[in-house]
């Protein structure tokens, strides 16, 4: 994997490293990372005990209701959110719009999600992440998607599943196709996977380390249509770091008591009784959507390559 | 609870140990040692708090367990913690002022070379990762400082760090960590 080294400063220390890009992730693992739209939002996702919170100006949910371009959030909005809570703030910026992404590393975001539930920017590339010093994470359906993402230098991966629905069939899909991946490598010598690696489209050096790790080399989140604490259990059995939860919570009937019970989940992940006592009444999750029932073309998973 | 547990995992068996994740009451029982690690203290003390494990906890590190607290581990056992949520109740046992994130955000996070009071050899590669400062030090004794603040921090059977020794690759604190542990009695 490629090591970038970072800015280097008169103390001996050094900035940007992908070592710090990639450890704050490892800092998040087995935590929940939620959407919010206000401050409101996001005092209540660390009262709850989030380990992060994504600054949006609406859930995908709304995104997909709405349609039309959606972008990067406005800075003012992201502002009033960072000042809210001490908790690390994720923003989303357009696949391959690098300048939405200059202007979060600017604001001092920490972390970008480059992301499909925007508008893609460019329909070839996506953001070359090594030069910057903020870290990404972006989305993967499969482990050639996911080792493509960390030769461009993101530091962390996530299931793209489908956003908005509050369906959590897609995420489980692309978790089980990143595990089915790694699996594979195994028992391959370097001629075999050297093929495989040209069949998935996986830059070698990186499929090498998956072999090597037994997984991917960045932590591994799951996202995309969890909307309770036994989907979040589930992609956590699946063998994901954490998760994501969008629309989930905020378009939830008891949204404190949800994310409450989906931290919950998401660290006793394998004690079956916890997952029975924090299920019970939770009040009405979000509507939800069946999959068939989007149009081809309204599919987010399907932005990115 | 949450953080960089598999990291620590890894590098105490690294150091001859053998692990548990400690996630429950029961689960702290028979322990020789504990690790605090990194990952984001509200989270974690909220955690403990709901399912019962912060007092316990508490009763068994007074009581001479040996610690190894992280970053964020740090924080939940400094007594003193400013701009954490303003009812952050952690486990007040070490005598030390931190300020959460206190070296910035992400984009400030940084490595950099430490020279740590008794561990011979070159000097140990420090990870920071949105980092707390140290303001304040109490009765305890500073074993590494990086800018003039402390980093790494020992009192009786505690070591506290600013930084991330399991992600550094060097194994020298954990031994330090194992051997301490092992020495109980």
């Amino acid at each position: 994997m490629a090591e970038r080294n970072g800015v280097r400063n008169g103390n001996g220390s050094v900035k940007g490293s992908f070592k710090v890009k990639a450890g704050l992730a490892q800092m998040l693992k087995g935590g929940v990372i939620m959407d919010v739209v206000t401050a409101e939002h996001a005092r209540i996702a660390q009262d709850a005990g989030a380990c992060a919170v994504m600054a949006l100006e609406r859930v995908p949910a709304d995104i997909r209701k709405e349609g039309g371009v959606a972008r990067m959030s406005d800075p003012e909005l992201i502002k009033s959110i960072m000042a809210a809570v001490t908790i690390p703030v994720m923003a989303k910026c357009r696949i391959g719009h690098f300048v939405e992404a200059q202007i979060l590393e600017a604001l001092g975001i920490d972390y970008i999600d480059e992301s499909e539930v925007l508008t893609p920017a460019d329909e070839e590339n996506h953001i070359d992440k090594h030069p910057f010093k903020v870290p990404f994470v972006c989305g993967c359906r499969d482990l050639g998607e996911a080792t493509r993402r960390i030769a461009e230098g993101a530091a962390m991966i996530r299931t793209k599943g489908e956003a908005g629905t509050g369906n959590v069939v897609e995420a489980v899909r692309h978790a089980r196709a990143v595990n089915a991946g790694i699996r594979k490598l195994q028992g391959m010598n370097h001629a075999e996977l050297v093929h495989e690696a040209k069949q998935i489209g996986a830059p070698v050096e990186v499929l090498i380390e998956c072999q090597k790790l037994g997984r991917l080399p960045v932590v591994n989140f799951a996202a995309g249509g969890i909307a309770t604490p036994a989907d979040a259990a589930l992609m956590m059995q699946l063998g994901v770091d954490g998760v994501f939860v969008g629309s989930g919570i905020f378009k939830s009937e008891d949204p404190l008591k949800r994310a409450k019970a989906i931290v919950a989940a998401t660290t006793y992940f394998d004690k079956s009784e916890v997952l029975a006592e924090v299920s019970a009444g939770l009040g009405k999750a979000m509507h939800g959507l069946e999959i068939p029932a989007i149009p081809k073309d309204e599919l987010l998973a399907a932005r990115g390559w | 609870m949450q953080g960089a547990f598999a990291e620590h995992v890894r590098a105490l068996e690294g150091a001859g140990a053998r692990t548990r994740l400690v996630r429950t009451r029961e689960d702290l029982e028979g322990l020789d040692g504990i690790v605090l690690p990194g990952g984001e203290s509200t989270t974690m003390t909220m955690l403990m708090e709901r399912v019962g494990l912060l007092e316990p906890l508490r009763d068994a590190i007074r009581g001479g367990l040996a610690t190894l607290a992280t970053c964020a581990g740090m924080i939940v056992l400094a007594k003193d913690v400013t701009d954490g949520m303003a009812e952050q109740q952690g486990l007040g046992l070490l005598d030390i002022g931190v300020r959460r994130n206190g070296y910035g955000r992400q984009v400030d996070s940084f490595e950099a070379p430490l020279h740590i009071d008794g561990l011979n050899g070159k000097t140990f590669p420090g990870v920071f990762i949105r980092a707390p400062l140290v303001e304040r030090t109490g009765d305890v004794e500073v074993i590494a400082s990086h800018d003039g603040r402390p980093v790494a921090i020992r009192h009786h059977r505690i070591l506290a760090l600013g930084f991330h020794p399991e992600l550094s690759g060097d194994l020298r604190l954990h031994r330090e960590f194992v051997r301490l542990a092992a020495s109980r009695n």
